[in-house]
């Protein structure tokens, strides 16, 4: 019993960490720049993708073994690098204040060609790159083992997560984020340079997700289409925990995460559904997610 | 200027009507054999299935036309007419695929359709083929139920259906010797999956009652993420575990499971296991039992016309064929030899629709994973040989399939106007072992 127990909870925390490391980028891009961005499916394939690329060529260097985290962190960073100008400056700041579903459509075609971009640039064939999973080692918790690297996950989390949060709360550029959060109009007449904080912003959402496929390439085949499942998984998250708030996005990955680990022991027949069950549920109770607060209505 | 004007309306008229015909003349007259393909070109069902298929699909094609092909194939393109192949991409759902039939038939005029790995446009695409009276070759889906549930009259599916996948596989695991007390399954989601389950547990059922079903797992298509999965088959602690997984999800599921020592710990048996062999190579773990629906890859036989396949497509891609390029290959066979027998009936013309598909009704053919017999579905669904084997490592560290047992054709598919999961229930009834 102790034993199935502690299985749920490690095979659930372990696939909350990776959702919370997708999910956060998503919600902190919304926080800062409304945008619901699609597209951060489409980096965290490109985040995967140069992870199986880099990784290989740093095997062939002959480094040593623990310095591939440092490729694995460097090749999420130079997607954040590429993209982001690209993105934002490029497409995104053109369609600031506009019509939201516009917004989404955007992303939604930026989406698109992301995938495009992986066909031409890595073809049709999957890439493997498994080895940083042997790093850590493998555990043994009750009967079973669980490789050292996927524990890790969920120490990567906790630290993605509490940077962010302290970094804005506790520093002053952090504090010029959240003024921006609350208020664009105001911050930008006080002399914060908006266009800055959104470039900003949306280079840590975008290194956040490039940093998920990044950590997530180790275990799975690298391919055309697997940023799907995540953009799906993802936004399931940010609407159960609320749209842009970081607590909330641990909240919703830890629920959706150890919600299908139960299903999957005790009940695997709901697994399929048990994602769609938390999301429609807080729609209903609370449509704007659990760390939404009461709004005042705009007259 | 009015003038001018009138002579340019002329001119266009004259231009566009000269157009059309020629490109009527064009469409009626062409002296080669016109056929769509159509398979994954993208998304994840592409790299595992749908471009090693194409790849396969044209070399033959290229070799027929310039009659490289050893006998009986050795005749240029089909019956002497050039073969042209216009790729599709299957991708997209069942709706995109029957409008872009459509368009393969009634827009490009094609002379025949050759296609579909998914089951689900398997099931789309038949009835319209038969009313726009359309041959059709399904060259991979497994559902058994195109032809349980229906009959057609142009369409025809040259590779045989998913049962024997699992009927075998639960043959060979008692034959064997290993245990069968407990079984568990993680197939995916759709009916792909969900079938396959079935065959499987109830021919294990069926051939020792006494097994229990510890765990069914149905994880989504695509998912990716296996760890919970993996635990829950492990906790299970059932000696055998079942899956028909494939492509993205198969590779995932091998490089999640194995570094926790899954495949030591459980006998894994993966009923579609060898297409995910080109692309893992020794990544790829020992001791599984697998089959390729039919006698493929590393389990083809020691033919002269698989051993010249086998190196062909080495030659050109560097690579070994699993079972798509053979499937693919199968179908293009199976037309070729459909043609060739309706242009000897017909002294020599190019075959009408009618004509290939009388020819078709019933045809044995040779192909690199043996003799395919259209006996199911009224002689319009092959039944073929079939091999099981085990993985392991050979003297180099590379990964082998030995211990391969093969399964004659009669023995692991039901005889024709009975459906698999009957003859299963039944109990095998007529196998000729």
């Amino acid at each position: 019993m102790i034993d199935e127990f502690l299985t749920i909870f490690l095979d659930g925390a372990i696939y909350a960490s990776w959702l919370f490391i997708v999910a956060l980028g998503l919600t902190f891009v919304f926080g800062v720049l409304k945008i619901l961005n699609i597209a951060h499916g489409g980096i965290y394939a490109l985040g995967a993708y140069s992870t199986a690329t880099l990784v290989p060529i740093f095997y062939s260097l002959g480094m040593p073994d623990q310095l591939v985290i440092v490729t694995m962190l460097i090749s999420a960073l130079a997607v954040a690098i590429v993209i982001t100008p690209i993105m934002e400056r490029g497409i995104l700041r053109r369609f600031y204040g506009q019509d939201e579903v516009l917004i989404v459509l955007v992303t939604y075609a930026i989406y698109l060609v992301l995938e495009d971009v992986q066909k031409i640039i890595w073809g049709m064939n999957s890439l493997y790159v498994s080895e940083p999973r042997e790093l850590l080692g493998a555990l043994e918790f009750g009967s079973l083992y669980y490789v050292g690297y996927d524990l890790a996950l969920i120490g990567l989390a906790i630290f993605c997560g509490l940077f962010l949060w302290l970094v804005l709360n506790k520093t002053k550029s952090g504090k010029i984020v959240l003024a921006v959060i609350h208020n664009p109009e105001i911050s930008g007449c006080m002399g914060v340079n908006i266009n800055k904080v959104y470039l900003a912003a949306f280079f840590v959402g975008a290194f956040l997700a490039a940093l998920a496929g990044s950590f997530t390439a180790p275990l799975i085949s690298v391919q055309v289409g697997i940023s799907v499942a995540v953009v799906i998984e993802s936004f399931a998250v940010v609407i159960i925990g609320g749209l842009g708030s970081i607590p909330g996005a641990v909240i919703g990955a830890l629920i959706i995460g150890m919600a299908r680990a139960a299903c999957v022991h005790k009940l695997p027949e709901a697994e399929i559904f048990i994602m769609y069950f938390c999301m429609a549920g807080m729609l209903i109770f609370r449509p704007k997610g659990l760390f939404q607060g009461a709004q005042a209505r705009k007259i | 200027m009015k003038f001018f004007r009138h002579c340019l309306i002329l001119a266009s008229s004259i231009l566009v009507s000269t157009m059309s015909f020629v490109g009527v003349t064009n469409a009626d007259d062409h002296k080669g054999f016109k056929i769509g393909v159509v398979t994954f070109l993208s998304g994840p069902a592409a790299e595992p299935f749908g471009v090693p298929a194409w790849n396969g699909g044209k070399l033959l094609i290229k070799l027929l036309n310039e009659g490289k092909v050893p006998a009986p194939y050795n005749k240029k393109g089909f019956g002497g007419m050039e073969i042209t192949a216009i790729p599709i991409d299957e991708s997209g759902g069942a709706t995109k695929q029957v409008q872009e039939f459509r368009n393969l038939v009634q827009r490009d005029k094609v002379d025949a359709v050759l296609g579909y790995v998914s089951s689900g446009d398997c099931m789309a695409i038949p009835a319209v083929a038969d009313e726009l009276q359309a041959l059709t070759v399904l060259y991979d889906c497994g559902t058994p139920r195109v032809f349980e549930d229906a009959s057609y009259k142009y369409v025809f599916r040259t590779a045989a259906h998913a049962a024997m996948d699992n009927i075998a596989i639960a043959k060979y695991l008692i034959e064997k010797g290993h245990d069968i007390s407990s079984i568990a399954g993680i197939n995916q989601n759709y009916a792909w999956g969900k079938d396959s389950w079935k065959d499987f547990s109830v021919s294990i059922k069926k051939l020792s009652p006494n097994s229990e079903i510890k765990n069914e797992l149905f994880p989504k298509i695509f998912s990716g993420q296996y760890g919970t999965e993996i635990s829950a088959l492990l906790n299970s602690k059932a000696k055998v575990v079942h899956s028909s997984l494939w492509g993205g999800d198969l590779q995932s599921f091998i490089l999640q499971a194995k570094p926790r020592g899954f495949f030591k710990r459980t006998q894994v048996v993966f009923s579609a296991g060898d297409q995910v062999m080109p692309g893992l190579g020794n990544k790829y773990p020992e001791g599984v039992i697998l089959g390729a629906r039919g006698q493929y890859g590393m389990m083809a036989p020691d033919t002269p016309l698989n051993n010249w396949f086998y190196k062909a497509y080495m030659d050109e891609y560097g690579v070994f064929p699993a079972q798509p390029p053979y499937r693919m290959v199968q179908g293009l066979m199976g037309l070729k030899m459909a043609i060739e027998k309706a242009m000897d009936k017909n002294g020599g013309k190019k075959p009408n629709k009618d004509e290939i598909a009388e020819a078709f009704t019933g045809l044995e053919f040779e192909a690199p994973g043996g003799l395919v017999q259209m006996k199911l579905g009224n002689g319009h669904q092959a039944i073929q040989p079939h091999a099981i084997g085990k993985t392991a490592k050979d003297k180099d560290g590379n990964i082998i399939v030995t211990d391969i047992v093969r399964y004659k054709a009669s023995c692991v598919n039901p005889p024709n106007g009975i459906k698999a999961v009957d003859w299963i229930n039944a109990g095998f009834p007529g196998a000729d072992c």
